[in-house]
């Protein structure tokens, strides 16, 4: 199978990788970077655990080929906390128990993260489509809303 | 039971934060598939396309040819170690890898290794078998029927497909009651098959130390210890011998039941790694997950209920036919092979009852497991629920009076029930009460009765459930000959901090938290200072995990007991330090001073010190204790539940406008644990009620086999739940509590079937099987002339 030299900025750190064609993004990130805070749920491109930023968008990395991100910055669950500080959504998911087993949380996360950037101020509804391509079998949503909720209160 | 301690320290009833959250919302949890062993292989698995077929050949030779792959394993490699069968947790046999024949769709027929996941998956492409189709049988009530191909034809000597026939409660009595109703109510329900589907799939990396001798596996399963005795009973002959098998299960993406049984991809690693001498991973996708794991319910049920006309309800009879697939792989206690279902006569004094279930063989794959529901729980409290509703129907009552005219009322707890169960306590009217005013109940009524002059559809329906929960008395409850104890091991340390290890695990309830606060609250140690561990069956003491909300009744109580024991120690410690007598010592959370002279005493940590530095002459050195703690009963929590929703007549959309859940699971630990447990059980009670059902079309193959078909409730679909809560604490637990991790999936789905039909009572709808699609609403709706 063809390889391919690509380079991708991941939290801010470049890197340089030889791949095949078909590797799939979350797969670069999990196994060649270690980065495995980035989960995978489905092959359907349903359950969103896989959501990282491409570029500052929520994209689900089982669904884009690493050499799709050649040339691109992606931010994973692990870039979120800066400086020993963490973002506002993952204090959030904290104090209004947005999480139970943890492993659809760093796709909340991220998909929630771009809400905030694009919308400071969403709605109920508007968090509850945001969030709808990332499913959670453990919270019920309700209190991931109010941890959205909290992270917005704290950004704006 | 009022808290002792204050928040700083943590104990019962204090909201404080999860101690698992700081890893988890960094990415730095730590679950099956992102463990990386140095010289690790992978596994993939060929699976069947067909539901039942001879298998006439497998060729690996294309599959070997491809560069990383290093060997295929069939049911023939395994054949020359005896370990092509093994056992199910019901003593039945199931097939590691196939000689013969395969059973059902996407059955393991053969296991690729290789050196990533990608090649294994060509290896996998590359595998050829020609299979010879066999008749299929797909409906368990034609498995039954005299002629019906034998399916288990590896069972010598069995002649039809029937596994086996239990029954409880007093058949001629319960006749004789029925013979004698004013009103008998007869429904049919089927129960459908539905599954899981933890956002964590299944896997595990079997890791085999020739050297050692020593086989650890990290593995996704709800009960480590359990599966380490199993594989020493299934592998001792080929040298795994239970001291030097290691089963570690790491973080947990949810479990829900899923992760009990042993599946054929953990057995097929093992057997891998230990042949080739690396670590082998094998890690399901979600299709694999859908269409091979074992799936629950399944529950073909023909109620009757008897009654008086006033109400009275005087007898029930069930007569269930249970579709296990090709193998009975549930996870019941031994003598229980349909589970808890005869909790079935719920929150109602019934005085005669009688039900049994036959359980049958189908061409689909093998399970009966739980979802999220302790032991055939959910199947029960809907017969019984949706019962409740046709009678009222039948009789024309308010479904909420006929509930309160058959409440098994407070003063009569314990409650000896007619199916053989003693109810622990309850206020059911308590409950219900809470429900209806919560919700405004008379007011929606009346809303309701204007809405229909209009045409407009609107159901409110109400559940009032019990669980039966915390298995259990040893007496009772086994798995494969295990008495179902719990422990926990505590070790307070020189400087006041302790260690606690159980036999149970969570996947998200939160026990690191919830265990550190049931220490706290007996010994002072503020739960920060208590670090849980659990899941390693190398240093936790042995348990049977955490399933049918066991881990707070049982394991919790251990804890507590634990806890007991180490203050019984410090007693005689501080007796010691202040020059007293033991009976001159007070306890007070988190010391002990003398009776009178509350000025003098020791505090918890400065006897955790001396137990190391300053013990008294004669007694054993350190502060620590384990308890394995057989619960003398089980746990009976309850609540009421009401559902309103509109239903679009347009196309037959159910809209959830409100949900109301009252539960009582006796004293709580943490209430922002409970409460997030609760939200997540409706929506695991929501999602069959209206969406999940996984079918099969005639020739047996899985018509909801992905996240395409198989719907899993989103945001959009989910309400926002609104929880109240009742106390009514167990009488025989050491801190009052009950479990909860289950009573809203157990209790939400007949509270949503009850709204919809009751929306649609007044076209002489009496009952829908669940799940209740738009399409199914749709169809009655244009039948019933009332379609927009």
């Amino acid at each position: 199978m063809a390889k391919h030299g690509i380079r991708v900025t991941v939290n801010g750190t470049a890197h340089e990788a030889e791949v095949e064609s078909r590797l799939l993004l979350v797969h670069l990130l999990r196994e060649r970077l270690r980065l495995t805070g980035t989960h995978i749920g489905c092959d359907t491109t349903h359950c969103g655990a896989c959501t990282v930023l491409l570029d500052g968008h929520p994209v689900k990395s089982c669904t884009v080929l690493a050499v799709q991100a050649d040339g691109r910055d992606v931010t994973t669950v692990e870039g979120l906390e800066q400086d020993g500080k963490l973002h506002a959504i993952q204090d959030g998911f904290i104090q209004e128990h947005g999480l139970q087993c943890g492993f659809c949380t760093p796709g909340m996360l991220m998909t929630s993260c771009a809400l905030l950037k694009s919308n400071p101020s969403p709605s109920e509804a508007e968090i509850r489509a945001a969030i709808s391509g990332n499913l959670c079998r453990c919270t019920g949503y309700v209190n991931i809303v109010k941890s959205v909720q909290y992270a917005a209160e704290r950004l704006r | 039971m009022a808290t002792q301690t204050t928040f700083e320290v943590g104990g019962m009833g204090h909201s404080i934060k999860r101690k698992e959250d700081p890893r988890f919302i960094r990415g730095k949890g730590n679950y099956v598939d992102d463990i990386q062993l140095p010289g690790m292989l992978h596994m993939d698995i060929v699976r069947s396309p067909f539901a039942h077929a001879k298998i006439v050949k497998i060729d690996s030779e294309k599959a070997l040819k491809v560069p990383g792959v290093l060997a295929v394993i069939t049911g023939e490699t395994l054949k020359q170690f005896n370990l092509h069968w093994m056992p199910t947790l019901m003593s039945d046999t199931q097939m590691v890898l196939p000689v013969e024949k395969v059973m059902y769709q996407s059955q393991e027929v053969a296991a690729v290794i290789a050196t990533d996941r990608y090649t294994a998956a060509d290896g996998v492409e590359a595998v050829e078998v020609e299979y010879d189709p066999l008749p299929v049988v797909v409906d368990p009530f034609k498995a039954l029927e005299p002629g019906a191909p034998v399916l288990r034809t590896d069972k010598e000597g069995k002649k039809d497909n029937r596994i086996f026939h239990w029954e409880a409660g007093d058949r001629a009595g319960t006749d004789k009651a029925f013979a004698e109703a004013d009103v008998v109510v007869k429904q049919n329900m089927y129960i459908p098959r539905i599954h899981v589907a933890s956002i964590e799939t299944c896997g595990c990396v079997a890791d085999f130390d020739r050297v050692r001798g020593k086989l650890t596996v990290y593995m996704t399963t709800q009960a480590p210890h359990a599966i380490r005795t199993v594989f020493a009973l299934v592998a001792g002959h080929v040298g795994l011998s239970e001291e030097k098998i290691r089963i570690v299960s790491p973080d947990i993406g949810g479990g829900f039941g899923g992760k009990v049984p042993v599946y054929p991809g953990y057995v097929i690693a093992v057997a891998a790694s230990v042949v080739i001498g690396k670590p082998v991973k094998w890690v399901e996708d979600r299709m694999e997950n859908l269409q091979a794991d074992s799936f629950a319910r399944d529950y073909h049920i023909a109620a009757e209920l008897a009654a008086k006309k006033d109400g009275t309800m005087t007898a029930l009879r069930i007569k269930t036919i249970a579709d296990h697939g090709y193998t009975d792989a549930a996870a019941n206690p031994s003598k229980f092979p349909a589970g808890l279902f005869s909790i079935c006569t719920g929150s109602y004094g019934f005085q005669k009852a009688f039900v049994e279930v036959d359980g049958v063989y189908t061409n689909k794959p093998p399970g009966g497991i739980a979802y999220r529901c302790s032991f055939r729980v959910t199947e029960a409290a809907h017969t019984i629920e949706r019962m409740a509703d046709i009678l009222a129907q039948e009789l024309k009552m308010d479904p909420a009076d006929l509930r309160s005219k058959n409440f098994i009322p407070p003063d009569k707890f314990p409650y000896h029930s007619a199916l053989g169960w003693d109810y622990d306590s309850g206020n059911y009217q308590g409950a219900l009460t809470k429900a209806m005013d919560k919700i405004g109940y008379a007011d929606l009524r009346r809303e309701q009765a204007e809405k229909r002059k209009r045409g407009e559809l609107m159901g409110i329906g109400i559940s009032s459930f019990v669980e039966i929960v915390g298995a259990g008395p040893s007496k009772h409850f086994d798995i494969l000959g295990i008495k179902m104890f719990d422990s926990c091991e505590l070790r307070v340390h020189p400087t006041g901090k302790a260690t606690a290890r159980f036999g149970t695990k969570s996947q998200g309830q939160g026990h690191e938290t919830t265990y550190a606060q049931i220490i706290a609250e007996e010994l002072g140690i503020p739960a920060a200072h208590v670090e849980v561990e659990e899941g390693d069956t190398d240093t936790a003491p042995y348990g049977l995990g955490t399933y049918a909300s066991r881990s707070t009744p049982v394991a919790g109580a251990a804890g507590a007991m634990a806890a007991r024991k180490v203050r019984e120690k410090a007693k005689k410690i501080a007796a010691h330090l202040l020059e007293v007598s033991e009976d001159d010592l007070v306890w007070e959370v988190g010391k002990f001073f003398v009776k009178g002279a509350p000025q003098r005493s020791k505090t918890i940590q400065e006897i955790a010190f001396a137990a190391y530095t300053n013990h008294p002459q004669g007694m054993e050195a350190g502060l620590e204790a384990v308890n394995y703690y057989d619960p003398p009963n089980l746990t009976f929590p309850f609540g009421s539940y009401i559902c309103v929703v509109d239903i679009d007549r347009g196309t037959g959309e159910v809209k959830i406008r409100r949900f109301v859940a009252v539960d009582d699971c006796g004293n709580i630990i943490n209430p922002m644990i409970v409460e997030g447990q609760i939200h997540g059980g409706l929506t695991m009670g929501m999602a069959p009620a209206l969406l999940e059902e996984i079918s099969y079309d005639e020739s047996g193959n899985i018509q909801g086999g992905s996240f395409m078909d198989y719907l899993v409730p989103t945001a959009m679909e989910t309400p926002a739940w609104e929880t109240d809560k009742t106390v009514t604490p167990s009488p025989h637990h050491p801190l009052g509590a009950k479990g909860v991790g289950e009573s809203a999936t157990v209790g939400a789905p007949p509270a949503i079937a009850n709204a919809v039909v009751d929306a649609l009572a007044h076209l002489g709808v009496r009952h829908i099987d669940i799940p209740i699609t738009p399409e199914k609403v749709w169809n009655i709706l244009k039948e019933k002339g009332a379609a927009e």
